[in-house]
């Protein structure tokens, strides 16, 4: 049964990564950029989650407001911050993205103070429920069910819809895209605008979570997020979920087993390492939005 | 001189050969590396055991920069194996993966770190001579190297490397010596480290400290030894600077950051030439 604790554990895990990184490997199939600063939206989400929930009394509509607020920071990164500097060598546009990281958590610190903010009232958090066996509280429940619901409605909206079809174009061949029409800059502002409000729901969920938030939240996502949609190959959103379950799985298995030599980012890493020794492209070597 | 300008000249010394000995890995031949850390905490730690179990200088130098090579030359063949932005993940993972190493190692320490290795012998003042020292050859070889037909290798891997493969550069190779040199001054840099404060612990050889000489790299300008060593003086002495503002340091560096990167996308060398491009005029 414990064996079976550690594999839900780590399938909740698995999907925060899956919302916090989607965003990230999305930015980087358009634009080849490592959007080291997406860590900071996530924190945003996660603040204004909690914030807005203790001012109305619903979590219901704090999430609402994260969604609100995200897209719209992302959105001004992209157009202040690295469409100026997109003709630079890739390194350029990243260390600038970890400065406004920087800059953004201790903004965060600042604002709200060094121990976070907690929820007034979070009955998700405490309360659980038990199926077949295996106890999860209603916060985890809400992780796995919007993660999927979240990913369904991502697939539908880029297989069905014109601007979704329009979306996958342009990061599969920007060219051939804009002769055939399509707008590249409000692809851009879609991509950045999607991206970061997913980031935004999986701040929030992480508040949820863990009950609190505080200004070091992001800090884990930006690296934790690099490695993952490293392993996801880089631009694939079906590679980054994969690359997800999996990384999260290892650690929650890996630190009962090898906690002993190594700590929980190492093994992550050395997962990373291996399969990239012996699959330098990651999981898919091909790119899909 | 009081002890507190010695200490920062010691420091500044340090992370000059450390951002200097990463443009040659990123700037020269083009190989992002963000696990620059890893190096440097590898040279520390294994000058820092032969110190105290020796009490020989030369030698524990000898062994940081030997052991910093040997690693950056495993890094090196992963290289091989993944390129460009999955190296530079790659690299991230050797950063955490020696941090998270050492944490759990007994006899390194583990969380505690390792103090009391024996003083170099030299006094404050002459360690900090010997670190200028071995800064300045650290400057004075990456010239050397850009001006060689080495540099020229390294910059042909850089630009392309296939192209560079059909002018018969071999790629492969160069990018291992760009490894092994850029790592060893990173670990010869980290046993100097280990002298100046007696006492090592992991957290000063984190992935921050990596990001960090990579922003140095950014903006001296990508591949300039005297911009990336101008980069290295000013990020080392500029919170210090703000120590009146302490509360808000990290914001303002942050933000410093941004807005530099903003202006001045090419760094301090782009800066430089393109005034002396005007003032010609």
């Amino acid at each position: 049964m414990f064996y079976v604790d550690l594999a839900v554990s780590g399938v909740v895990f698995g999907c925060m990564y899956a919302l916090m990184a989607v965003g990230l490997t999305l930015v980087y199939g358009l634009l080849r950029i490592l959007h080291i600063a997406h860590a900071a939206v996530f924190a945003l989400g996660a603040y204004v989650t909690v914030l807005v929930a203790n001012v109305s009394g619903s979590i219901l509509l704090g999430f609402v407001a994260a969604i609100a607020m995200t897209p719209l920071c992302g959105i001004a990164i992209y157009r202040i911050l690295y469409q100026p500097l997109l003709h630079y060598r890739p390194d350029v546009p990243m260390i600038a993205s970890i400065g406004l990281l920087v800059f953004m958590q201790d903004g965060f610190r600042i604002l709200f103070g060094e121990q976070g903010v907690t929820f007034v009232k979070n009955p998700l958090a405490i309360e659980s429920v038990d199926m077949a066996g295996i106890t999860l509280t209603f916060a985890q429940l809400a992780v796995l069910v919007v993660t999927l619901l979240i990913f369904v409605a991502l697939h539908l909206f880029t297989t069905r819809t014109r601007i979704g079809v329009a979306w996958r174009a342009t990061v599969s061949n920007p060219r051939m895209a804009a002769s055939f029409g399509v707008d590249a800059i409000r692809v851009r502002y879609l991509n950045f605008g999607i991206g970061s409000a997913l980031a935004g729901v999986a701040g929030g969920l992480i508040a949820l979570l863990n009950n609190f938030v505080d200004p070091t939240i992001g800090y884990v996502v930006s690296y934790k997020a690099l490695a993952i949609i490293v392993l996801g190959g880089l631009g694939s959103v079906r590679g980054t979920l994969v690359a997800s379950l999996f990384l999260a799985l290892v650690e929650s298995y890996g630190t009962i087993f090898i906690g002993s030599y190594l700590n929980r980012d190492a093994i992550a890493f050395l997962a990373l390492i291996l399969v990239l020794m012996a699959r330098p492209q990651g999981f898919t070597g091909v790119r899909t939005a | 001189m009081s002890a507190y300008t010695i200490s920062l000249l010691s420091i500044v010394g340090i992370n000059v050969m450390l951002a200097v000995s990463l443009n040659i890995i990123s700037g020269f031949c083009g190989q992002i590396s963000l696990g620059h850390g890893a190096f440097y905490g590898a040279g520390a730690y294994s000058a820092a055991l032969v110190a105290v179990t020796t009490r020989n200088l030369p030698l524990a130098l000898i062994a940081g920069a030997l052991v910093g090579s040997m690693l950056g030359l495993i890094v090196g063949f992963a290289s091989l194996r993944v390129r460009s932005d999955f190296l530079a993940v790659t690299t991230i993972g050797i950063n955490f993966l020696f941090t998270g190493f050492v944490r759990k190692q007994g006899w390194l320490g583990g969380e505690m770190g390792i103090s009391s290795i024996p003083p170099s012998g030299l006094g404050g003042t002459g360690n900090m001579v010997m670190i200028e020292l071995f800064a300045a050859g650290t400057i004075a070889f990456s010239l050397y190297v850009n001006a060689s037909w080495m540099g020229f290798a390294f910059r042909a891997v850089a630009e392309d490397e296939d192209a560079a493969a059909t002018l018969a550069v071999n790629a492969v190779s160069y990018k291992l010596v760009a490894f092994a040199l850029g790592t060893a001054f990173a670990g010869l840099a980290g046993a100097l480290y280990a002298y100046f404060t007696q006492f090592i612990n992991v957290d000063a050889f984190d992935f921050i400290t990596s990001v960090m000489l990579m922003a140095m790299v950014v903006i001296g300008g990508i591949g300039s030894t005297f911009g990336v060593a101008i980069a290295a003086v000013a990020l080392t002495l500029l919170p210090e600077t703000f120590r009146f503002i302490n509360e808000y340091r990290l914001l303002v560096f942050g933000g410093l950051l941004v807005l530099f990167i903003s202006l001045a996308p090419g760094g301090l060398a782009s800066l430089f030439h393109g005034t002396r491009a005007r003032l010609r005029r």
